[in-house]
């Protein structure tokens, strides 16, 4: 038992040791945040391996530490299921973008086709119809980066208002947007048609990108996070020194928020990228479509009388409306799974 | 969330401005961007659509006047009530699946048994990263029993299920809706259980509680704060079912979903294809009177049950 543990303190310092050795490598670091990063990976990775000597040992001795217990292969097949739930048809949709129209219909869903035309197909998307489907993707950038970008900086700001300031009408306010979550947002979307449509904007970009600025969710995750993440004291002392409340919010609050913004934008970006209702209604122009309205136009063409079949355009094309955001929640995943946790702190 | 007020309330107590006479405005100038649009987006629309609603367009003599007659004529229009109906019977079936699956899930990770925890959380959430039109494309796909993958089953097995027909596509787009929204709220109920301090359960622990006693005694009464949250939204979702319908429709056989299928369908389609925006708009009321009453009675009972 003794030797094993001194073993294993060896085999740890000589890791150590070849991490101090692997530091040593890198040398001059091209950016300070790379190695921090790395800095910050290797600990982890030390951290995970001396939480699995734990478990080792625990599971020797029979003591077990209730935040580090032993890992159960059962539990973890049956949640594997789960995921093999979640992830079936993301995997169908890789695959079946490889296929051509001919082996989409007449292959097995999880297998690959004839042939792997994965390249034809991306390139036939873009060049369809005179390319308009980059046109679509033009459109849903715009939408993203105008309104869900708006709805993010107007979600900052009036949560910033509501954590740390005591206004008049503020529980009104508060009442008001609690109200407006209850709201089905596709039961306010014909009105809002009516309303644009008599002010003439619909069929424009506007009448997509102005009921995109308004997130009450995205509202209150920054509330709970102003109020978490600035303390009042140091407004106060910037205050005292002069700063102007702008200049106070621009230089000391906003760095602050960073994580909660992060979080906040994700969701909006989320919520503006997969809109369907709102667009549906509100353009009648194919120049104007996001991706979804163009997609589902795309699959209705195999209904319509003497249509062409293009099914393999449409799960091509999904998986490249999918990728940007699956890569970003990805990239982000350690700003979400945290601002997540801020806001379910507050309830 | 009505708590979330009170509490806030108490954490800020005392004013950050110490003259207490003094009205601090000072909130107005980071609130007002958002004040402005949401009045425009939100408050003008309803009260516009609440006119609108008193008035009909008729063949002769153009918009007039109607006073009730469009709520009259809802409470007699049976294609609105068999559609309040599909999605009253669609929320009280598919939502506690969901939930109940998205909170044993939460338990799973949360009991940091499993291995691989990361990929597990990642994965689960995914889903919600897919629109719902591309969710829709790619079940009605799977779904298909020309050339999906229930086609591939019905070979190996020698069956003929059809999932797509008029007695069964209630269940498949339930399925969608589970799939696309398990992980969100499982990160809900997930992120809450995160927040039980572990002291509390070694203490648990040195009191003899094994690991069912510790779900049943700390972590399920703290699941029931999020709970009250992922009703709300859950119930506001699909009592608003549009989506997943609608773009399942071009892809069923026939007539299997109508243009009534669901009270939006019925709305959109009055008011974009008939013509009725006035009836559409009244409907668009009552839907959204009938939510709010749901989510609130639901959220008063829950928050009762957290008093005790």
């Amino acid at each position: 038992m003794s030797t094993s543990k001194t073993m294993a303190a060896a085999t740890l310092t000589a890791a150590e040791q070849l991490e101090l050795a692997e530091d040593a490598d890198a040398g001059t670091p091209v950016l300070e945040g790379g190695a921090a990063r790395r800095a910050e990976r290797r600990h982890q990775r030390r951290v995970a391996r001396d939480e699995a000597a734990e478990r080792k040992r625990s599971a020797r001795s029979g003591f077990s530490n209730p935040a580090n217990p032993r890992r159960s292969w059962l539990l973890t097949l049956v949640t594997g299921l789960f995921v093999l739930y979640c992830l079936f048809p993301l995997v169908w949709l890789v695959i079946n973008a490889t296929k051509t129209q001919p082996d989409f219909v007449s292959t097995f869903g999880l297998g690959f086709g004839r042939s792997f035309a994965l390249w034809d197909n991306l390139v036939t998307v873009f060049t369809y119809q005179d390319g308009i489907f980059g046109r679509w993707l033009l459109n849903t950038l715009l939408y993203v980066v105008v309104g869900a970008g708006g709805a993010t900086l107007l979600a900052i700001m009036g949560g910033y208002a509501l954590a740390k300031f005591r206004f008049p009408g503020r529980r009104l306010v508060f009442a008001v947007i609690i109200g407006a979550i209850s709201v089905p947002g596709i039961a306010l979307a014909v009105p809002q048609f009516l309303l644009f449509a008599k002010l003439g904007l619909t069929n424009t970009p506007w009448s997509m990108i102005i009921p995109s600025l308004i997130s009450p969710f995205g509202l209150y995750l920054m509330w709970i996070f102003s109020d978490q993440a600035v303390p009042g004291e140091l407004l106060e002392a910037a205050r005292v020194d002069g700063a102007s409340e702008t200049r106070t919010f621009l230089t000391i609050s906003l760095p602050l928020l960073a994580p909660g913004i992060v979080t906040t934008a994700l969701f909006t970006i989320v919520a503006t990228w997969n809109n369907y209702f709102l667009p549906l209604i509100m353009l009648k122009d194919s120049n104007w479509y996001p991706l979804t309205i163009g997609l589902n136009q795309w699959n209705k063409q195999a209904n319509t009388v003497g249509g062409q079949a293009i099914q393999n355009l449409v799960v091509t094309g999904s998986l490249v409306t999918i990728i940007p955001l699956i890569v970003a929640f990805l990239a982000l995943q350690k700003y979400w799974q945290s601002g997540l946790a801020a806001g379910a702190v507050k309830e | 969330m009505v708590k979330t007020e009170t509490s806030g309330g108490e954490v800020l107590g005392p004013p950050a401005n110490l003259n207490r006479h003094r009205v601090d405005w000072r909130g107005w100038k980071f609130m007002w961007p958002f004040a402005v649009v949401f009045v425009f987006v939100f408050i003008v629309p309803i009260l516009y659509a609440v006119y609108e609603s008193f008035f009909q367009s008729r063949m002769v003599g153009g918009t007039v006047f109607a006073g009730l007659a469009n709520y009259r004529r809802l409470f007699g229009d049976a294609q609105f009530w068999t559609s309040l109906r599909r999605v009253a019977l669609f929320t009280v079936v598919q939502v506690p699946i969901m939930l109940a699956l998205s909170a044993l899930l939460a338990l799973a990770l949360d009991s940091l048994r499993l291995h691989g925890m990361k990929f597990f959380r990642v994965s689960t959430f995914m889903p919600y990263a897919v629109p719902a039109v591309v969710s829709a494309l790619m079940w009605g796909f799977i779904y298909g029993a020309k050339y999906g993958m229930v086609a591939s089953l019905n070979d190996w097995l020698g069956t003929s299920l059809d999932v797509l027909s008029p007695n069964t596509m209630l269940v498949a787009i339930g399925n969608i809706v589970t799939w696309e929204f398990t992980g969100y709220n499982m990160l809900i109920f997930y992120a809450s259980l995160t927040t039980i301090p572990h002291s509390l359960y070694e203490a648990a622990a040195i009191d003899g509680a094994g690991e069912w006693q510790i779900v049943r005694r700390i972590k399920m009464p703290e699941l029931r704060g999020s709970l009250a949250i992922t009703v709300i939204f859950s119930i506001i979702g699909s009592f608003q079912l549009f989506n997943e319908p609608s773009v399942l429709q071009s892809m069923v056989p026939g007539n299997t979903i109508t243009t009534y299928y669901t009270p939006n369908m019925y709305a959109y389609n009055l008011s974009f294809m008939g013509g009725q925006s006035n009836y559409a708009a009244a409907m668009a009321i009552v839907m959204a009177a009938i939510t709010m009453v749901i989510a609130y009675a639901v959220q008063l009972r829950s928050m009762r049950e957290q008093m005790r």
